[in-house]
C-alpha cells in the first residue's frame, strides 16, 4: 500500500507493506538511519520520533498510520548549520556516549520541552522514562535537558 | 621543594590534559546519528542474505529438525542444520582454558542445552521473511532434565556433556582453609547469591559481511558490532582455516558492548561461512528477545563468605567459596572467578585468605564478561562480610573498614593472594567519600527517623574497593602516529571503542606532546586493514595501554621529527626544540626561524608525511580504587527501596579529560545499582527463561535513578608514564555493595542481616516479615 | 519483531469502522493508539488478519461536560485526558490515571477506548473508571447499548464487546469535588502496575477498584461493605484483598500482591479523606 508522509519537512510518496512499521519506513525505505531500534517491547525509546510535533515510538505504529501526517527525526531537528537548543545542550553536557539511544532521547527530550518549557529534575527523569540509555547513567542526559530548557543555546 | 623537570628540547605550554573538552564524536552522534552495523548500505551489501536463527524453546533436550517446509518458502534461500556443518573442524572455543569437550557446536547437533540455542540458520532474500518462515521449521524435542541451579549441576547427576564426565568446566584455590579461623574471636558466614545479569548494551548484536575476490585471493570484509576487532578477526580467520590478512574485519559505530561483544559470536563465524557458501553477501541483527536470551549473562555466581576477627575491628581470615554457573557452553564467564579470587581480599589487609572457585555448566545461556568481569564479585561478597562482621561487634561499618585497610605508605604490595597492587590511598578515598556525603550527619538522620518510628527508614551502605584493569598478565597496546605532509595528524590505535571517547582523549594527549591542535587531529580505530594490531577495548585497559602507547608513538614521532628537522636547518639534533604553542621546530636560540610539522612531516616523506609506529608495554596491571556511599530510602510497609543519593570516590589516576571520565564513572555507577536494586536474569527450573525482554527485565530508567555526587581522586600508577588506571568499571564494582549494604542498613535494627540482590520490594518486605516472626 | 502479515483497513468514521467490523467479523481487531496491541503484534502473541484503524476517527476525540456527566469520546488520546481542564474538574482521578499509563510517548498515542476496550487487569485508567462508576457506550450493526464498566471485563483481554461492535464513549458521572485517591506500585516507574488501588469518594460513598489483583480489574467490594457499616479507612483497607485472585509471577507473589492491596487502599483512602472539605 502506498503511505503518503511528510519527513523532516520532505514530502514522500512509500509503498510499504500493511505491517511496515514507521520506524522500517524511515530507516530501510527512507535510508533515515538515525533512529534505531533497540527492543521488541516498546520499552527503549530508541526509535522515539516526533509526530506532528510529538513524541511516539516509531516501532509501535505503523506506517500507514501516519499517512498524511508529519514525522521529524533527529536527522531533521537541526535548522540547516543551527542546532536545536537540546542538542547543544547534549553537547555541552556530555549527554551521550555510544550514541545509540541518543536520537531518541533527544526527540523525546524535544517534545518534553515543548510541552513541559521549565521543568524540574524530576520532571525531566519521569519524562525520559520512556528513553533507556546503558552508558551514561542518565545524569548527564538530565543536565542536558535541563540547560537546553534554560538557554537557548545556537551554534 | 620539589625540583622541576624542564625539558630543554620542548618550549612550556599549558597542558590540555586535564581539562573539559567536550568530545569530538558527538556532532555526528547528535546531527545524522551514528551508522551502526545495522545502519550500513555499503552498496557490496546490496542483495545480501538476511540471515534468521530457529532457538531452542527447551533448555535441555535431543532435537531432530525438519527444514523441508522452510527450504521451500518463497523468497528463501536455503536453511542451514548442523549436518551442513558435518564436515568443519568445530568452531574455536572462545577461550583457550576452556576444554574441548565443552565447546558449542555450529549449531545445535542433536541436542540443545539452553532456551535461545540456535538450531537452524534460515537465508532470505528480505530482511524481515526469515520470521514468517521460521514458523516451517520443525523442531521436534526429547525432553532431557534440565539441570539449572548450580549446585544440581556441581553433584554431576546430570551430565550436559557426557564425554566431559563431568560438569565441571574449571577451577580455582588459593589459601589454605586449615584452622583458618583459629583464633577469631568471633566468625560470621554468610551466603550470598551474586546474581545473574544481562549486559543490554541498546545496541544488540549485528553483523554484515561479504565476500571478494576468488580463490586463494578471497578475502572476507566483516562489520560486526564488536569491541576488539583485531581478536575477532583472529578468532575469525581460525575458523575460516585463513591466515589473518584475508579477513578485513570493520568495527563500526558501536552501540555499547560492557564485556560482552569482546570476541566473536557463533552468529558471526556463521554469517562468514553462509556467505561463503551462498556466495552472496549476508547480514545478521538480532531482536533484542534473541539478545536478552543469547548474547551471553553476566555474574552468576554463588557465594559463601566466611569472616573472623577480634571483637575490636580486626579481621584475622576470610574465605570466599565461588561456585560460578558458566551457561551451557562455557565462556569467559566460566574463567572470571579467577579474578574473583585475585580480587578477593578487596582494600583489607588480611593475614589469611582462602579462595576456592568452581565452575560449571547448566541449562542456561553461557555466562560472559560484564561490567567489572570477575571483580564486581570479590568486592560484593567481601563488603557483605565486612557488614556482617560489623554488626556482629556491634560497630560502625565505616570503622571496621578503616581499622582494616592497606596503609598509604604500603605500597607497591602484593596481597595474600598474589595480587601485585601498584599504588593505593585507600583510607583517603573513604574519609573523602564519608566527608562528601556527610556520614555523621546521615547516621544523625537515620537514628532520629527510627526513634520517630517513621513508616519510611533510611539505609546508609559504605563500600570500599579496589580493582585490576589491563590485567591480568601487563599488557600491550600499538599506536601509530602519522604526522600528514599538510601537518594534520592522524592517530592510529588498536582500542576499539564504543562510547568511551578515545577519539577525543587520546587526540588530548598527541596534541599534548606535539604541539598540534586538537581540531587537526583525528583518531582511527576499529579496522584492521587501517591498524595493524590491537587488543580492543575491555577491561578498563585502554587509556592505561592504548593511550600509553599514543603517548609514547608521540614522544617518538617527536624525536624523529627533532632529526629531520635537525637535517633542514642542519643543526644538531640536541639544538633542535619543539614549540608547541606555534607548532613548529627551531634551533635553540633562533625562534623566529621555524620549520612547521607540514614542512617537517614532507620532509619525512612527501606523499605520507611522517609515521611512527610503537608498541607499549606496560609494566604490569594497574589498580584503581575507591568508596562509595549509598543513602536509600525503604518503605518498611511495602518493601520498596528507592536510591536517594550516590556519593563516590573512584580514584584511577590522574584524569586526561574530566568529562569522559565522569560519564565512565555515571555509567558504572548507574549498573552497579541496577544489579543491586532491580535486574535479574531469572530461569525456572526447567530452565525457561522469565525475563526475555526490557518489559520483564528492570533495566532502570532515569526514573529510578538519582544524580550522582562524584569525589574527586587521583593516585597516579607508577607502571605507566602517564600514571593512569582504568575507569571504565570501577563505578560498577563500587556501587553494587555500597546499595545493598544501604538495604540491610535500613532495616538492620528489625534483626535483618541480609537481603539478596535485587533487593526488590518483595524481598525487603519478607526480610522485615522474617525478622519480627523470628523477633516473637 | 515484525507482525504476522495483515490487511489494513483504514476508518475516517465511527460507521466505516463498524461496516468494517461487520465485514471482516472475528478475523478483524481494532487498532486505536496501538499501544496495547501493536507489541502483541509484534511478538506474534496476536495475529488478527484484518487490522481497522480507528485512529484518526478525530468524531470521536473529544472530552466534554454534558451537565452531570463527563463524556469521552473513545479515541481520545490519554495525553489530551491528562490535560484536559474538564476531565481535571469532573474526573481528577481519571486525569491522574491517564497520566501514569506507560510513558510520554505511549500517552501521545494511546487511547481511553483502546485500553478499556483491551480490558487489562493492570491497566490504570480502566481501574479508574470502575471506581467511578462509568459505564461505556457502544455501537453495533444492531445500535448501541451502554455497559456499565463494571460489567464490561470478562476475563484477562476479554469484554462484552462482539467483534462487530464499536466502543465510542465513556461517560463518567460527575466527581467535582469530591476526595479521590490513586496508588500505584511499579518496580520501575515505566512498568505496569503490581498493584494498582483506585478510590472515588462521592456523596457519602467510597468506591474501591484494584488493578492487577485479578483476571479484571475489580472493586475492592470488601473494603467498600466495610466502610459503608461505618469502618475507619486504615479497618475498611484491611479487607481489601478479600474475594480477589492475585496471581504470582516474576514480579510478586500472590501474597505480596495481596499485601499490596491492603496497604495501597489504606494510602489511596487516607488521599480521597485528605482531600475532602
Amino acid at each position: 500500500m502506498n503511505v503518503n508522509v511528510t519527513v523532516n519537512g520532505t514530502a514522500h510518496s512509500v509503498d510499504v507493506e500493511d505491517r511496515t512499521l514507521l520506524v522500517h519506513l524511515l530507516r530501510d525505505y527512507l535510508d533515515l538511519t538515525a533512529t534505531n531500534i533497540g527492543c521488541d517491547t516498546t520499552s527503549c525509546g530508541a526509535c522515539t520520533v516526533l509526530l506532528d510535533g510529538e513524541s511516539v515510538k516509531s516501532c509501535t505504529v505503523l506506517a500507514a498510520s501516519v499517512d498524511g501526517q508529519s514525522v521529524t527525526t533527529l536527522e531533521g531537528l537541526a535548522d540547516g548549520d543551527r542546532w536545536h537548543r537540546v542538542q547543544e545542550g547534549f553537547r555541552t553536557k556530555h549527554g551521550l556516549q555510544c550514541g545509540f539511544c541518543t536520537p531518541g532521547m533527544v526527540m523525546a527530550a524535544v517534545s518534553l520541552l515543548e510541552e513541559n518549557p521549565a521543568p524540574t529534575a524530576e520532571e525531566v527523569r519521569h519524562g525520559l522514562e520512556g528513553n533507556l540509555c546503558r552508558c551514561t547513567g542518565y545524569h548527564n542526559i538530565v543536565a542536558a535537558v535541563l540547560e537546553a530548557a534554560q538557554g537557548s543555546v545556537t551554534r | 621543594m620539589a625540583e622541576l623537570a624542564v625539558d630543554a628540547t620542548c618550549s612550556r605550554t599549558v597542558s590540555i590534559l586535564g581539562t573539559r573538552v567536550m568530545r569530538v564524536e558527538d556532532p555526528k552522534f547528535l546531527t545524522t546519528g551514528g551508522v551502526y552495523v545495522d545502519d550500513l548500505r555499503d552498496p557490496r551489501l546490496d542483495g545480501a542474505g538476511h540471515v534468521t536463527y530457529v532457538r531452542s524453546v527447551m533448555a535441555h533436550a535431543r532435537v531432530t529438525v525438519d527444514t523441508a517446509a522452510a527450504a521451500a518458502a518463497d523468497g528463501v534461500l536455503a536453511v542451514f542444520t548442523a549436518s551442513d556443518f558435518a564436515d568443519l573442524a568445530p568452531p574455536p572455543p572462545p577461550l583457550g582454558f576452556i576444554p574441548p569437550a565443552l565447546g558449542r557446536p555450529w549449531l545445535a547437533n542433536g541436542v540443545v542445552r539452553y532456551v535461545g540455542e540456535p538450531i537452524a540458520a534460515i537465508v532470505t532474500e528480505s530482511r524481515y521473511a526469515g520470521e514468517d518462515v521460521a514458523e516451517l521449521v520443525s523442531v521436534d524435542y526429547e525432553p532431557l532434565p534440565a539441570v539449572v541451579d548450580p549446585r544440581a549441576a556441581a553433584t554431576d547427576e546430570t551430565l550436559l556433556f557426557p564425554d566431559h564426565g563431568s560438569n565441571t568446566a574449571l577451577a580455582f584455590e588459593a589459601g589454605s582453609l586449615d584452622g583458618l579461623f583459629d583464633g577469631s574471636d568471633v566468625v560470621v558466614t554468610q551466603q550470598i547469591t551474586n546474581q545473574r545479569v544481562a549486559p543490554v548494551p541498546l545496541e544488540v548484536r549485528g553483523t554484515a559481511c561479504v565476500w571478494e575476490g576468488d580463490g586463494d585471493d578471497a578475502r572476507l570484509t566483516l562489520w560486526a558490532s564488536t569491541q576488539s576487532p583485531h581478536g575477532a578477526r583472529d578468532q575469525i580467520a581460525t575458523a575460516l582455516s585463513l591466515p589473518p590478512e584475508r579477513v578485513h574485519f570493520i568495527a563500526p559505530d558501536v552501540g555499547g558492548g560492557f564485556g560482552a561483544k569482546f570476541g566473536v559470536s557463533i552468529e558471526d563465524l556463521l554469517l562468514a561461512l553462509l556467505s561463503q557458501r551462498l556466495g552472496r553477501p549476508m547480514r545478521w541483527t538480532e531482536t533484542r528477545t534473541e539478545n536478552l536470551l543469547g548474547m551471553g549473562h553476566g555474574r552468576a555466581q554463588l557465594q559463601t563468605v566466611t569472616m573472623g576477627g577480634t571483637r575490636d575491628g580486626r579481621i584475622t581470615a576470610y574465605s570466599l567459596d565461588v561456585l560460578q554457573d558458566s551457561g551451557a557452553y562455557p565462556h569467559f564467564g566460566a574463567v572470571l572467578p579467577f579474578m574473583t579470587q585475585l580480587m578477593a581480599t578487596g582494600t583489607y589487609d588480611i593475614e589469611r585468605i582462602a579462595v576456592r572457585t568452581k565452575s560449571v555448566v547448566t541449562n542456561t545461556a553461557p555466562v560472559v564478561a560484564y561490567r567489572g568481569a570477575g571483580r564486581p564479585e570479590a568486592t560484593a561478597a567481601i563488603e557483605r562480610a565486612v557488614d556482617l562482621f560489623a554488626a556482629e561487634i556491634g560497630m560502625d561499618p565505616a570503622e571496621v573498614r578503616r581499622r582494616n585497610l592497606f596503609a598509604k605508605d604500603a605500597f607497591p604490595l602484593t596481597t595474600q593472594v598474589g595480587a601485585a597492587y601498584d599504588s593505593g590511598d585507600y583510607a583517603g578515598a573513604l574519609d573523602a567519600v564519608l566527608a562528601a556525603a556527610k556520614y555523621d550527619e546521615l547516621r544523625a538522620e537515620q537514628q532520629r527517623r527510627r526513634d520517630a518510628g517513621d513508616e519510611t527508614l533510611l539505609g546508609i551502605g559504605v563500600s570500599s574497593y579496589v580493582e585490576i584493569t589491563a590485567g591480568p598478565e601487563a599488557g600491550t597496546e600499538f599506536a601509530r602516529i602519522n604526522v600528514k605532509p599538510d601537518g594534520s595528524v592522524v592517530v592510529y590505535t588498536g582500542t576499539s571503542p564504543h562510547g568511551q571517547g578515545h577519539a577525543t582523549s587520546f587526540a588530548m594527549l598527541a596534541a599534548d606532546e606535539l604541539g598540534v591542535p586538537l581540531e587537526q587531529i583525528t583518531v582511527v580505530h576499529g579496522d584492521t586493514d587501517l591498524v595493524a594490531r590491537g587488543g580492543g577495548t575491555g577491561g578498563s585497559r585502554s587509556l592505561q595501554l592504548g593511550g600509553a602507547a599514543v603517548h609514547q608513538g608521540a614522544l617518538e614521532t617527536v624525536d624523529r621529527a627533532r632529526e629531520l628537522a635537525g637535517d633542514l636547518f642542519e643543526a644538531a639534533v640536541g639544538d633542535i626544540v619543539l614549540d608547541k604553542a606555534r607548532g613548529g621546530f627551531h634551533v635553540a636560540g633562533s625562534p623566529d626561524d621555524v620549520r612547521s610539522w607540514s614542512e617537517v612531516a614532507t620532509s619525512a616523506d612527501a606523499e605520507h608525511g611522517l609515521i611512527v609506529d610503537t608498541d607499549f608495554t606496560a609494566q604490569g596491571a594497574t589498580f584503581p580504587f575507591g568508596a562509595h556511599v549509598a543513602v536509600v530510602e525503604v518503605d518498611t510497609e511495602t518493601g520498596k527501596v528507592t536510591l536517594r543519593s550516590m556519593t563516590t570516590v573512584d580514584d584511577a589516576g590522574p584524569v586526561i579529560n574530566p568529562v569522559v571520565v565522569e560519564g565512565q564513572r555515571h555509567g558504572g555507577i548507574a549498573q552497579g545499582v541496577a544489579q543491586a536494586l532491580f535486574e535479574e536474569v531469572r530461569y525456572d527450573e526447567d530452565g525457561n527463561p522469565q525475563s526475555t525482554n526490557l518489559a520483564d527485565y528492570a533495566f532502570p530508567s532515569a526514573a529510578e535513578l538519582p544524580d550522582f555526587t562524584l569525589v574527586d581522586m587521583a593516585t597516579p600508577s607508577p607502571l605507566n608514564p602517564l600514571g593512569v588506571k582504568g575507569i571504565g568499571e570501577a563505578g560498577t564494582i563500587g556501587a553494587t555493595p555500597a546499595v545493598q549494604n544501604a538495604v540491610v542498613d535500613a532495616i538492620a535494627h528489625l534483626g535483618v542481616r541480609h537481603v539478596e540482590m535485587p533487593t526488590t520490594a518483595e524481598r525487603v518486605w519478607r526480610a522485615i516479615q522474617d525478622a519480627r516472626e523470628g523477633a516473637k | 519483531m515484525i507482525p504476522a502479515p495483515f490487511d489494513y483497513v483504514r476508518a475516517d468514521s465511527a460507521d466505516a469502522a463498524l461496516a468494517a467490523l461487520g465485514e471482516h467479523g472475528d478475523e478483524a481487531k481494532l487498532l486505536a493508539g496501538g499501544q496495547s496491541l501493536l507489541p502483541l503484534m509484534k511478538l506474534r502473541l496476536a495475529m488478527p488478519a484484518v487490522v481497522v484503524d480507528v485512529s484518526r476517527v478525530a468524531e470521536l476525540s473529544y472530552v466534554r461536560a454534558d451537565g452531570d456527566v463527563l463524556a469521552i469520546g473513545a479515541m481520545t488520546r490519554h495525553c489530551d485526558v491528562a490535560r484536559s481542564a474538564d476531565v481535571a474538574t469532573h474526573a481528577p482521578l481519571v486525569a491522574y490515571a491517564a497520566g501514569q499509563v506507560g510513558d510520554p510517548q505511549v500517552r501521545h498515542r494511546g487511547t481511553i477506548g483502546g485500553s478499556v476496550a483491551h480490558s487489562d487487569p493492570s491497566a490504570d485508567v480502566p481501574a479508574a473508571l470502575l471506581a467511578m462508576g462509568a459505564s461505556y457506550v457502544v455501537r453495533g450493526p444492531g445500535g448501541t447499548r451502554e455497559v456499565a464498566a463494571a460489567d464490561f471485563a470478562t476475563g484477562f483481554l476479554e469484554s462484552v464487546l462482539a467483534p462487530d461492535e464499536l466502543l465510542v464513549e465513556i461517560r463518567v458521572p460527575s466527581a467535582r469535588g469530591e476526595g479521590w485517591g490513586y496508588q500505584k506500585f511499579t518496580r520501575r516507574a515505566i512498568d505496569w502496575a503490581t498493584v494498582a488501588v483506585a478510590v472515588q469518594a462521592r456523596g457519602g460513598d467510597t468506591a474501591v477498584a484494584l488493578a492487577n489483583m485479578g483476571s479484571t480489574v475489580v472493586r475492592a467490594a470488601a473494603t467498600e461493605a466495610a466502610l459503608a457499616n461505618g469502618a475507619g479507612a486504615a479497618d475498611a483497607a484491611q479487607h481489601a484483598d478479600e474475594g480477589t485472585e492475585p496471581s504470582g509471577d516474576v514480579t510478586a507473589s500472590a501474597e505480596f500482591r495481596r499485601h499490596l492491596a491492603r496497604v495501597l487502599t489504606r494510602r489511596a483512602l487516607a488521599a480521597a479523606g485528605s482531600m475532602n472539605g
